[in-house]
């Protein structure tokens, strides 16, 4: 504890050791994953499988999305048990371009309407999916649509002041009656079988390997970016009257601090962050329906950042993935333990190590900085 | 009191009534608190202090009456954030420090500085701020702590850093809300010479129950009751008014 560090009273969060290590991990999934493809002889047991690119494609946009929650839960206090249905909206614009590109392959061939439109005898387009055909809307619509929910959600809640449970409650309830609504079929998505049978995206066929490997690695550059916003946003002044009004909202409040439209801001972010895993999580698992609202996923993606460790952005990311590879093995392995172990590990985590694995690993900013002997004050000369 | 005196008031409080299920709180509460002025308040449990305190912060909307600060803005219709940036600090009955952050970023989220959420994204820290925090740091006697998350400080240091916090931001109008409780004696008598000297260049209001620690403060004395002022005036005036002798000190 040098004294700079005394005169800033933090260490900066750009220091060297943290980009060795972001860069590091971010060279082994950006490149030795891909070069497992491309430089290992065919034929040799070195070779991965094929299904292992979307696999942990999937897996980094499960990471985005609890980064996106930790954001807001582990900083600002904000236990949102919706997040997944910003996931799921994502995903839903990525699908509806998705199923404009299919045109005339499609079981019923029409050009314009998607075989679930011609099943029910709609005859024409439905306004709200003008303009999906082209990539650029659609990938506007990615971070607009789950933004503008967020933020007029948001506004009325956080401007009632409605906080803690509660807020919980009426994110899950969102979630819930987003899937109700998302399950008729007269909303024109697809009801409860969704969308899915994608035939290409930007004119790359899905289901081929190189196209699989740019998703992943879109994926990969996702993450890192989403990362490295997260990051400036909780090093910044902002991070730190997030982490205060986590712990004395009305405090930050008598300081002269909105926190209205700090919590909007980070809960806005975090949904824009969430829709775009779920755009990219859409193409590598080649369908989305209504089920990814449902509030047990949402549910979920809190317990991934808990394991991981809530408050540390990287816990989120080694939560997110830690998890769903458990349960990738375990569902194959022994389908009827999964949801057992799932509820364990949470009871676990909660009990005995609250700080997550990544907790674990690293201490507390408050046992780090503890004087090694604090003499209270009162026995002071 | 006529319009021109008002204007001329920092703090000007008019038949201030906050009532809570049918119990008033305060109970047509006037009180005028003049620039530059050191205010202490006291008063039985229940007499509105507090109550008090948060019409003026803005985190009661009274039921009736006015609450002006220097006589034009209308402290009834803005919020906490709006108040205290209008120059407003209050002080908690219990240390309201931010124990996840240093005692430096304490400090640091105090400084007189943009409040916006974009502006706070971006906002560096400049070394003339760094200055002010550790000359601040200096005169409430944490410099040593300044790397400490707040949580970690003594009961006393915790207050100091609160009232470090205020000071730190050049509040016109400090409302202390029972700055001394908790603190052993020592604590306290450096916590009087503390608010003596910040009283050089600003207006405070103490709220306290130590009758000693008002009495070193030997400023003016305002007698709450009941949500309503009993007597005002010098400590020995207040001490001796048979009213207050009876509902407070006589107890």
């Amino acid at each position: 504890m040098g004294s700079a560090y005394l005169a800033r009273g933090r260490e900066s969060a750009w220091n060297p050791s943290f980009w060795a290590c972001f860069l590091t991990c971010g060279l082994v999934l950006a490149v030795a994953i891909p070069a497992l493809y491309l430089w290992t002889p065919p034929n040799s047991a070195a070779v991965p499988p094929d299904y292992l690119v979307p696999l942990l494609g999937k897996y980094l946009c499960y990471a985005l999305l609890a980064l996106s929650l930790d954001l807001i839960w582990g900083y600002a206090g904000i236990l949102s048990l919706g997040q997944g249905a910003f996931f799921a909206l994502g995903g839903y614009c990525m699908g509806m371009y998705l199923m404009r590109q299919i045109g005339t392959r499609g079981v019923y061939a029409n050009p314009v309407l998607p075989d679930f439109m011609v099943f029910l005898n709609w005859r024409e387009l439905p306004w709200f999916w003008w303009g999906f055909d082209h990539f650029a809307w659609a990938a506007a619509m990615v971070i607009l649509v789950p933004g503008v929910l967020a933020l007029v959600f948001g506004w009325l809640a956080f401007r009632s002041r409605v906080t803690g449970v509660y807020l919980s409650i009426i994110t899950q309830a969102m979630t819930y009656a987003l899937m109700l609504a998302f399950f008729r079929n007269d909303m024109g998505f697809g009801g409860n079988n969704g969308m899915t049978d994608y035939k290409d995206i930007l004119g790359w066929d899905v289901h081929q390997p190189a196209t699989r490997l740019g998703l992943y690695l879109a994926s990969v550059v996702a993450l890192g970016l989403g990362y490295l916003l997260c990051r400036f946003i909780t090093s910044s002044k902002l991070g730190r009257i997030l982490l205060a009004l986590r712990d004395a909202e009305s405090r930050v409040r008598f300081l002269g601090y909105s926190v209205t439209n700090a919590k909007l801001f980070v809960f806005t972010f975090s949904a824009i962050l969430a829709g775009i895993a779920g755009a990219l999580y859409v193409p590598q698992v080649g369908i989305i329906n209504p089920s990814e609202f449902s509030p047990g996923n949402s549910i979920e993606v809190a317990i991934w950042v808990s394991v991981g460790g809530r408050g540390t952005l990287s816990g989120a990311i080694v939560g997110a993935i830690l998890v769903n590879a458990a349960k990738t093995w375990l569902t194959g392995a022994a389908p009827e333990t999964w949801l057992f172990v799932l509820g364990a590990l949470f009871v676990l985590t909660t009990l005995v190590f609250p700080r997550g694995i990544v907790g674990l690993l690293r201490p507390a900013r408050w046992i780090r900085l503890r004087p090694p002997d604090p003499v209270p004050a009162g026995e002071q000369a | 009191m006529n319009a021109a005196a008002t204007t001329e008031a920092l703090l000007y409080l008019n038949g201030v009534t906050v009532s809570f299920d049918g119990f008033k709180a305060l109970n047509e509460l006037s009180l005028i608190v003049e620039q530059g002025e050191l205010r202490t308040i006291i008063g039985p449990n229940g007499a509105g202090k507090t109550t008090m305190m948060d019409v003026v912060t803005g985190k009661t909307r009274p039921d009736s009456g006015e609450a002006l600060f220097r006589g034009t803005a209308d402290l009834t219709r803005l919020d906490e954030a709006e108040i205290a940036n209008l120059g407003i600090g209050r002080k908690f009955q219990r240390p309201a420090v931010f124990e996840n952050l240093t005692v430096f970023e304490n400090l640091e989220l105090s400084l007189a500085d943009g409040r916006s959420t974009w502006g706070t994204l971006f906002a560096r820290l400049t070394a003339d701020r760094a200055d002010r925090i550790a000359a601040t740091l200096a005169r409430i006697g944490l410099t040593e702590q300044s790397g400490l998350p707040a949580g970690t400080l003594s009961h006393g240091q915790k207050q100091w850093l609160e009232i470090g916090m205020l000071l730190i931001h050049d509040r016109t109008l400090l409302l202390l809300d029972e700055p001394v409780a908790g603190m052993t004696d020592r604590e306290t008598e450096e916590t009087a010479e503390l608010i003596l000297d910040l009283g050089k260049d600003r207006t405070i209001v103490v709220v306290e129950h130590d009758m000693a620690f008002v009495r070193s403060l030997g400023a003016r004395v305002t007698v709450l009751h009941e949500g309503s002022v009993l007597a005002e005036g010098s400590i020995d005036h207040v001490q001796n008014d048979p009213r207050v002798i009876e509902v407070y000190l006589g107890r």
